[in-house]
């Protein structure tokens, strides 16, 4: 069998393996690769930088663990810059295990030295309010009274006994929206409804696969978007709070590279198998 | 290596639905089971503590002890009407009066379109179109390649008009493509293909992003090879 045949044969259990490799191999390799940034993601860190302290930021944390791989960097990047620079933060999602993503990632922000140094508390510096079903029309009704659709905080207690929470009437209290979304409800819904129809500024951190359809917002619609790992990682760049993202990027860059080789090789055994059949006919 | 049984069982069903990569298999069927089993379980007793419970239940108690106590109707009772179009959607289990969960369909499809229909066409269409009427000159780079042009010209602004152009003219079905429609058609075709190679690499470059999680969390979470 000549080594075309076995390219255009090849068992794509093979496949698997290598990607396996490329994947696992960097996650042992202490290299840093340069992150270029773009547009896109310096729109959401301008978008939260120009903001004074005390201001009141949203995480609107609309993922699961499924697309935790892409998006919990964002979220842990996003709550250490907020707290460390004294942004006040109201955490809320309208998918169930999004609120609960987050306390995963307060956990990680609390313990860095930046944010310690400013010790932020519960109730004054920041809140998770929790899930909240009924997708857009919270978001909807949130526009003119967010303390209806949030009677109580994730653990049951009134949100009036909460300072952070005080003359928060609907988003004119609120000076910054980042939208954490994995599909639907996420970035769309919180453009159409907050956005485009109450005003509210605006950053997505989203999955890769939902990127392309948000870059359409940008720049009027969002400040910015974060798209997938990639996003997250020059996130971490530009806030200074290198995480995941920036540590899983040399897998992915790799996980490309054979993705890539692999595209041309069998471009390459396709083409050239089909100019050898046309001989084999032409001869015959 | 982790001592936590959660991390373990993790890694378990990670490996399990890995296994699928080899071939079809029980494992991954169980893996499978349990993942589709956990996730509804999971969903619906959230929704229960955070819907039926605190919003339908609770408010109906009140109201009804409002009612009792000699307090009269108050607004609470609105959320029986909620109640009972949940039952009515259920009814579509007894194939018998399935029909009726027909009116809590209809009633949904009706308030979510009345509610998009502003929303969609101003985010989705106004919005959007007015983001793409955007000067091509007089604002820009001043030069193309190595040539100093004598006017400013702004190339993206250029490209996504001529993209968005090409782009309706090849949907454009009323005029026979050929021709120049056919050749700017066939430019909209290009940009169409670009579109596509875009999303495409960002759908492998998300699934890259999971696998990468996932092997994090094995030699690092649960092995401890990676710190």
């Amino acid at each position: 069998m000549s080594l075309l045949d076995r390219m255009l044969t090849l068992d794509r259990r093979w496949i698997f393996l290598v990607v396996a490799v490329a994947v696992t191999v960097p996650l042992f390799l202490h290299l840093e690769q340069k992150i270029e940034i773009t547009q896109e993601s310096r729109g959401v860190f301008e978008g939260l930088s120009g903001l004074p302290a005390g201001a009141r930021v949203i995480m609107a944390c609309d993922f699961d663990p499924g697309s935790a791989a892409e998006v919990q960097p964002m979220a842990i990047a996003f709550l250490k810059f907020a707290l460390s620079h004294r942004l006040r933060v109201i955490i809320m999602g309208l998918w169930p295990q999004g609120p609960m993503q987050a306390d995963l990632a307060l956990r990680d922000a609390l313990r860095d030295p930046a944010v310690a140094a400013v010790a932020p508390q519960y109730g004054i510096d920041y809140i998770n309010l929790g899930f909240q079903s009924g997708n857009e029309v919270v978001i909807q009704r949130m526009g003119s009274d967010i303390p209806m659709v949030f009677p109580r905080d994730s653990r049951g207690q009134a949100i009036a006994e909460f300072p952070i929470m005080e003359n928060v009437r609907n988003f004119d209290a609120v000076a910054y929206v980042f939208n954490l979304s994995a599909g639907y409800p996420g970035t769309v819904e919180w453009v159409q409804f907050a956005g485009d129809r109450f005003h509210a500024r605006i950053g997505s951190g989203t999955t890769a696969v939902s990127a392309p359809l948000y870059y359409t917002y940008f720049p009027k619609q969002v400040t910015g978007v974060l798209g997938g790992m990639k996003g997250a990682s020059e996130f971490e760049e530009l806030t200074g709070f290198k995480g995941k993202g920036t540590r899983f990027m040399l897998s992915q860059s790799f996980a490309h590279i054979v993705m890539i080789l692999f595209v041309v090789l069998g471009n390459i055994a396709f083409f050239a198998s089909r100019r050898r059949k046309r001989a084999g006919e032409t001869a015959a | 290596m982790s001592t936590d049984i959660g991390v373990w069982i993790g890694a378990l069903l990670t490996l399990g639905i890995f296994s699928f990569l080899y071939r079809d298999n029980p494992v991954y069927k169980v893996c499978e089971a349990i993942f589709i089993g956990v996730s509804a379980g999971y969903w619906f007793v959230s929704l229960f503590w955070q819907n039926i419970q605190p919003k339908l239940y609770l408010n109906l108690r009140g109201a009804i002890e409002t009612l009792v106590q000699g307090g009269g109707i108050d607004a609470r009772w609105l959320y029986l009407i909620s109640g009972v179009l949940g039952v009515m959607m259920l009814m579509r289990l007894v194939p018998k009066v399935g029909w009726i969960s027909r009116w809590p369909l209809a009633f949904i499809v009706g308030t979510t379109a009345g509610l998009y229909m502003i929303t969609y066409l101003q985010s989705n269409a106004i919005n959007q179109v007015h983001d793409t009427l955007v000067p091509l000159v007089g604002r820009g780079s001043g030069r193309f390649l190595f040539f100093t042009l004598p006017f400013h010209v702004s190339w993206a602004a250029l490209l996504v008009f001529i993209g968005t152009f090409t782009g309706l003219v090849y949907f454009f079905f009323s005029v026979e493509h050929t021709k120049l429609a056919g050749k700017t058609a066939r430019i909209g075709i290009l940009f169409l293909m670009v579109t596509f190679g875009a999303s495409f690499g960002y759908t492998v470059m998300s699934r890259m992003s999971l696998l990468i999680g996932r092997m994090d969390f094995l030699v690092g979470n649960w092995l401890g090879l990676v710190h």
